[in-house]
C-alpha cells in the first residue's frame, strides 16, 4: 500500500561522457495519499527523473525516497507507470496488452491474464475509455490517442495505489489531449489512486491537479508548490473559473521571472 | 467519447478495403518472366545458337523432366547439407548473439572480431576444410554454416539491441526478471531482425553447400554441374541451375511464410505491406 510518499534531500547526478550532469538538486517533496500532484517545468529540468526515482527505476545520488515511512530500495511496489510513448507490444492484441502486467506478475494460473475475472476487468477498463469492441485489434490498427488509452488501462489493471505519468499526452494532438484529461479525471475519481503527473503544459497541470510543483531549469530544483483549490469534479467550466486563470498566470509569472519564458 | 466516432470511422474504412480487388503484384513479375523466356527461346532459334553454348528453354525443360529421379537424388544431398549447415549456424549463432547482447565484455571483444571475419570471403576457407574434414558431408555442412553464420548473428544482435528503453523500463517497473523481459519483450521485438538475417542466411547456406561440392564431393547439385560442365553438357548445366533456383527460392519462401505466420502484426504495420 502506497500511502504517503516523502522525498528527502534528493540529488541526482548523471555521469556522462562529456562530464557530470546534475539533474536534480535538493528535492524535498511530500505526496499525500490520493493526491493528484503535477510537476511542471521546462524541458530537461529533471522532472521525468523525479518520476523515475519515485518508481525506483533510478536511484538518487543523495537523499532518500520514503513510502509509508519505509525507505525505497529497488522497484516501488504498487506503482504503475504511463510513459510518454505508449510502449504497447505490437505482437499482442489490445486485450492482451492490457493483461500483460498480470501475465508477467501472476504466480499461479489464477492470477494470470487468461483468467475469466481478469479478462472481464480488462474489458471493463477498455470500455470505460471508449474502446469497447477493440479488444482483438492490434496496436497498429489504433490511433495515437487510442493507443495511449490502452496503455493507461494496462497501468490501471494492476490496481495501482500510485499512478506515475510521464508526459503521457505529450505526443497527442490538442483535441485528443483534452479528451484524455477528462478521461483521466474520471478514472482517478473512480479508482482513487495517488497520481504524480509530469508535464510541461501549465494549463494541463492546473486543470488536473490538487497541487502543482513548479521546477527550475537544470539543475532542477523546486521553485514553488501551489495548491489548486478548484472544486471537483472538474469540467469545461473549470477553465473559465477565475481561480484557474489566476493559477495559470501565477505559474507563468514564475517562469518569466526565471527567464524560462521571455516575451521579447 | 470522441474515440467512439473514431472507432466507427475506422471500421467503415476497413469494410471498403475488403471490397476492392486488385491484380496481385506477382502477376506482373510472372508476365515479365514468361516474356523473357519466350524471347530467349526465339533468339536461340533465330540466331541458330548451338546447344552447347546456349540451349533453348524447351530443351532444358524436357531434359529436366527426363532426369527427374537422378536430379532428385542430387538435390536431396544438397538440401541436407544446406539444412544441416543453416541449422548449425542458428544453433550456434543465436546463443552467441544473446550472450553478446548481455555481456559488455563479449560485445567489446568477440563482436568486432565477428564483424571483421565476416569480411573474409568464406569460400576461400573451403580448401582447408577439405584437408581437415575430407570429402564427406561435414565439409559442406561446415561451409554452409560458416557462410550463413554472420548475417544470422549480426542481425540477431541488432534485433536484440533494438528494444526501446521505455519498453525495458516498463518491464522493470513490473518487477520482473531480465530473463522474463527477454522472452516477453526482447525476443518478440527482435523477430523482424532475426528473420531478415534468416532470409539472407538461408540463401547464403545454399552458396556454401554448392561451393563445397565444387571443391570436394561425389554427390549433389554442385558436383553434378561440375561434371556436366566438364563433358560440355551445357543442357544439364542449365538444368542444374534451374533446380538450384527452385531450391533457393523454395527455402526463401519457407522462411518468408514462417515469418508471416509468426508475425502477423508486422507486415500489416508497414506502409504498403497490408494491401
Amino acid at each position: 500500500m502506497v500511502k504517503h510518499i516523502k522525498l528527502v534531500g534528493i540529488d541526482k547526478t548523471f555521469h556522462t561522457k562529456t562530464g557530470d550532469v546534475t539533474a536534480l538538486k535538493n528535492i524535498e517533496l511530500d505526496i499525500e495519499s490520493g493526491e493528484f500532484l503535477s510537476v511542471v517545468g521546462p524541458s530537461g529540468c529533471g522532472k521525468s527523473t523525479i518520476m523515475r526515482i519515485i518508481a525506483g527505476l533510478e536511484s538518487p545520488s543523495a537523499g532518500t525516497v520514503q513510502i509509508n515511512e519505509q525507505e525505497l530500495t529497488g522497484i516501488a511496489d504498487g506503482a504503475a507507470i504511463v510513459f510518454q510513448k505508449d510502449v504497447l507490444l505490437a505482437w499482442r492484441s489490445v486485450l492482451d496488452n492490457v493483461l500483460l502486467p498480470l501475465d508477467l506478475k501472476g504466480i499461479t494460473w489464477f492470477d494470470r491474464g487468461n483468467h475469466i475475472t481478469n479478462r472481464k476487468k480488462a474489458i471493463d477498463l477498455l470500455e470505460s475509455v471508449g474502446l469497447k469492441g477493440f479488444e482483438d485489434k492490434y496496436p497498429h490498427e489504433l490511433s495515437g490517442g487510442m493507443r495511449q488509452r490502452v496503455s493507461i488501462c494496462r497501468a490501471l489493471i494492476q490496481d495501482p495505489k500510485l499512478l506515475l505519468m510521464d508526459e503521457p499526452f505529450g505526443a497527442l494532438d490538442a483535441l485528443t489531449r483534452e479528451q484524455m484529461m477528462y478521461d483521466l479525471l474520471k478514472l482517478s475519481n473512480k479508482y482513487k489512486f495517488t497520481t504524480v503527473f509530469i508535464t510541461h503544459s501549465i494549463e494541463e497541470a492546473v486543470f488536473l491537479s490538487d497541487r502543482v510543483v513548479v521546477m527550475s531549469e537544470r539543475p532542477g530544483t523546486i521553485l514553488k508548490e501551489l495548491p489548486i483549490e478548484l472544486v471537483r469534479p472538474r469540467d469545461n467550466k473549470t477553465r473559465s473559473n477565475p481561480v484557474f486563470n489566476h493559477k495559470v498566470h501565477e505559474i507563468r509569472d514564475i517562469f518569466q521571472s526565471q527567464g524560462i519564458l521571455a516575451e521579447t | 467519447m470522441n474515440s467512439k466516432a473514431e472507432a466507427n470511422r475506422m471500421i467503415s474504412t476497413k469494410d471498403r478495403q475488403m471490397k476492392s480487388w486488385k491484380i496481385p503484384k506477382s502477376f506482373w513479375a510472372a508476365v515479365t518472366l514468361i516474356g523473357l523466356v519466350v524471347m530467349w527461346e526465339l533468339l536461340t532459334v533465330v540466331l541458330a545458337i548451338p546447344a552447347y553454348i546456349l540451349p533453348t528453354p524447351t530443351d532444358i525443360g524436357v531434359r529436366l523432366f527426363q532426369e527427374t529421379s537422378m536430379l532428385w537424388g542430387h538435390t536431396w544431398t544438397t538440401l541436407t547439407e544446406v539444412l544441416l549447415g543453416f541449422g548449425l549456424s542458428l544453433a550456434i549463432g543465436i546463443p552467441i548473439a544473446i550472450t553478446i547482447v548481455y555481456s559488455k565484455y563479449l560485445a567489446n571483444s568477440i563482436y568486432p572480431i565477428i564483424i571483421g571475419i565476416q569480411c573474409l570471403p568464406m569460400v576461400s576457407i573451403a580448401p582447408i576444410l577439405v584437408i581437415w574434414f575430407g570429402y564427406g558431408l561435414i565439409t559442406k555442412v561446415i561451409l554452409a554454416c560458416l557462410i550463413s553464420f554472420f548475417p544470422v548473428v549480426i542481425n540477431a544482435v541488432n534485433g536484440f539491441n533494438s528494444l526501446d528503453k521505455e519498453m525495458h523500463d516498463l518491464g522493470r517497473s513490473l518487477g520482473i526478471s531480465e530473463r522474463k523481459i527477454f522472452f516477453y519483450f526482447r525476443l518478440p521485438n527482435a523477430l523482424p531482425h532475426l528473420f531478415a538475417g534468416f532470409k539472407v542466411g538461408i540463401t547464403l547456406a545454399v552458396v556454401g553447400a554448392i561451393v563445397g561440392e565444387f571443391v570436394a564431393s561425389e554427390r549433389g547439385l554442385g558436383y553434378l554441374q561440375l561434371t556436366a560442365n566438364a563433358r560440355l553438357d551445357t543442357e544439364l548445366v542449365f538444368v542444374t541451375i534451374v533446380v538450384l533456383a527452385i531450391l533457393g527460392i523454395s527455402l526463401f519462401l519457407v522462411v518468408h511464410v514462417l515469418e508471416r505466420i509468426l508475425m502477423p502484426w508486422y507486415h500489416a504495420n508497414k506502409a504498403g505491406g497490408g494491401q
